[in-house]
């Protein structure tokens, strides 16, 4: 018999029970909860006058409707004032942990989880959220959850849910320098499709993501459901203990010890088989640029935006051509001449540490170009924020003139005041070039955070490699 | 939730791949803590030529004649027909509802994003997979009819066009059941506490650092 998956093996340590034909209960340890995905499903609760099953499950956290500017003021918006209040009120009721705003622990919520130990190795994760796939780099199995999902694990602690297939992507070599987490993804992406991963769950594995950090690893996994998987997963390596050791919700003694003796059996099996396997050569990857509105539609830096007339499948033609309308480009401009207004560096896929240390090395002894209205870095939880000004990384991007703003999802998805107007072209390091997610009629760039900051600093974008 | 019962209906076309739920319904209109009232902003940019807000009304902006959804008879369409990878990205469950508060019951594409396609049937909306070249056949009479019409028969899994031409599609066994007799996943879930009882005993013995 064929060995076991890192995923098979988390199924199996979740599973509660099975029907013939599949259908399964699947346990769930940990659930995040945010203000944007909770409020229905609280209210489903007690109008059904259900109790919550294990409280101690959960950790929630307000992030995408906080301001990123004048805290003191609060949230001016009555409508989003409401959406988190009810989330604080829900909390309050029930007792749950919630890191509210002005909480020292507050920030995105898939930045917080790992941050705060919450998020475990071989643990099940769910969000309702679908960059909840940013956990699986701990080789937790970890996706998003519609609102209806949310009020199911409140009320079982449990999902009801069929196994995906086995999919891996193994990056093999070493990536050169100048090359990141945020470009080993986009790649992926740009070579499997944005549904290339529907239906499976993604391993990624190989030398490269061997070689990652685990903020790298949050980065890759952060992205797998830009390619079409729910779920993606990393094993369990002295690179995941070394990270998860001695924070807050951590383990700890004779606990820690039996844990780790678990957790050590967090791999996949040498004899594992995959229903699907992809092979990505690591030294064929250049940092990456999107030019289009969906994240498949990106290319290296030294390349030209592809021309849709060279496409032969019409509906992607189409696609295409709608893509370059929307983003105002034309076909076969080199991308190191495509022009931005805005820089936004943040979001769940990079607004950690490394990221904003990697962005401060670009902006150090540099200015912002003129061209550009608005360069924002956004950290990714108050800690980190903590972090980087005990770096002085805060007064780097202050002097080369970024704005250094509060934590928050901010203009990843611009529900609060962050966002772009119509027709602004925006470098970003965040995960969705849609259409109008930045704001309507906002042009998205998906960028590494070093790309982002070289993007604002020569207005355009340019080859980190070659600064 | 109602039970899924067979219908006719108006169908409506997008003809554009990787549709994301952003598109579907805007993120500004997700500050709201209800579950209905998403309808009337339902592909709020594709709809309107200016911008919306949560709180504004819909009467007073300039709505997009081109796009099919302010048109008649398409105003009134419970059946959209899509492309390939629809309602990708977020996993908003909004888009879901705002699909249905415009109308929708079903939607008809060749594939679908995954946590859309579990959202779905946890609120009685049926989307249907059909093959590629049954799409573009559908795409080509909707184009070329007014009014065009299709039938839905879950119980039979066939979409039936005024033509009586059928096509069968496939739905998972325990989701057709659910939908058929409009049953809330909570309770039956509900029905095996005890084995989710006894499964917690046995794992926060196996994993003491969990409890």
């Amino acid at each position: 018999m064929a060995g076991k998956t890192l995923y098979d093996k988390l199924w199996e340590l979740h599973q509660v029970r099975c029907e013939d034909d599949g259908t399964a209960l699947l346990y769930i340890d940990r659930h995040l909860l945010h203000e944007v995905t909770s409020p229905q499903a609280f209210e489903g609760l007690e109008l059904a006058n259900r109790p919550l099953w294990r409280k101690q499950s959960i950790v929630a956290v307000p992030d995408h409707n906080i301001p990123t500017i004048g805290l003191e003021l609060g949230i001016t918006d009555p409508v989003a004032k409401l959406q988190v209040d009810t989330l604080d009120s829900n909390c309050d009721k029930y007792g749950l942990t919630e890191f509210k705003m002005g909480d020292h622990r507050q920030g995105i919520v898939h930045v917080i989880g790992p941050e705060q130990g919450a998020t475990l190795p071989g643990m099940t994760v769910v969000c309702g959220d679908s960059h909840t796939s940013t956990h699986g780099a701990f080789a937790a199995l970890a996706f998003g959850i519609g609102t209806s999902e949310v009020e199911h694990v409140m009320a079982t602690q449990c999902l009801i849910q069929k196994k995906s297939k086995n999919m891996r992507v193994s990056v093999n070599g070493k990536v050169s320098a100048g090359v990141t987490a945020k470009d080993i993804v986009l790649h992926i992406i740009g070579e499997i499709g944005t549904a290339g991963g529907t239906g499976h769950t993604i391993e990624f594995a190989g030398e490269a993501i061997a070689d990652l950090s685990m903020e790298g690893r949050m980065t890759v996994c952060n992205m797998t459901i830009e390619g079409g998987a729910r779920a993606g997963l990393i094993a369990c390596d002295q690179s995941t203990l070394d990270y998860v050791k001695g924070r807050p919700f951590s383990p700890r003694g004779e606990n820690w010890n039996k844990a780790i003796a678990m957790w050590r059996d967090l791999h996949s099996d040498a004899d594992a088989v995959f229903d699907l396997e992809v092979v990505v050569d690591a030294k064929d990857i250049a940092p990456q640029v999107t030019w289009g509105t969906s994240p498949e539609m990106v290319c290296s830096i030294n390349q030209a935006i592809p021309d849709p007339a060279n496409e032969a499948d019409l509906v992607k033609s189409g696609g295409m051509q709608k893509a370059l309308d929307y983003m105002g480009l034309q076909a076969n401009t080199p991308i190191e001449q495509v022009y931005l207004d805005k820089i936004f560096i943040g979001s769940c896929t990079n607004a950690r540490i490394e990221d904003l240390r990697a962005a401060a090395i670009v902006a150090q002894g540099r200015k912002v170009a003129d061209n550009i209205m608005l360069a924002m870095v956004v950290p990714g939880s108050r800690l980190i924020k903590q972090q980087a000004e005990s770096e002085g990384l805060d007064r780097i991007f202050l002097e080369a003139g970024f704005e250094w703003r509060e934590p928050g999802c901010s203009m990843c998805l611009a529900m609060n005041e962050d966002r772009l107007d119509p027709g602004e072209r925006c470098a970003s390091t965040s995960n969705r070039n849609f259409e109008g997610r930045q704001g309507q009629g906002g042009r998205t760039h998906l960028v590494s955070p070093a790309m982002a900051a070289a993007a604002a600093v020569f207005g355009h974008f340019v080859d980190v490699r070659e600064l | 939730m109602e039970k899924f019962e067979k219908f006719t209906g108006i169908v409506a076309g997008l003809d554009r791949a990787n549709v994301d739920t952003d598109a579907i319904i805007p993120k500004q209109y997700l500050k709201s803590i209800k579950k209905s009232g998403f309808g009337p902003n339902l592909f709020d940019d594709w709809r309107y030529l200016d911008p919306g807000e949560p709180g504004k009304d819909n009467a007073e902006r300039r709505v997009n004649p081109d796009f099919m959804l302010n048109r008649v008879p398409y105003k009134h369409a419970q059946i959209l027909l899509a492309r390939e990878n629809f309602a990708c990205g977020s996993s908003r469950e909004h888009a879901v509802w705002a699909l249905m508060d415009f109308g929708f019951k079903v939607v008809i594409a060749p594939s679908y994003a995954d946590i859309f396609y579990n959202n779905s049937f946890k609120n009685g909306f049926l989307p249907i997979i059909l093959t590629t070249n049954l799409i573009e056949q559908l795409f080509l009479e909707l184009h070329n009819a007014r009014d065009y019409q299709l039938s839905v028969d879950l119980e039979r899994q066939v979409v039936s066009n005024e033509n009586g031409i059928e096509m069968t599609f496939e739905v998972d066994e325990f989701r057709r059941h659910c939908l058929l007799n409009g049953l809330d996943d909570i309770g039956l879930t509900m029905q095996h506490a005890e084995t989710i009882k006894t499964f917690e005993e046995q794992y926060y013995a196996r994993s003491p650092w969990l409890k």
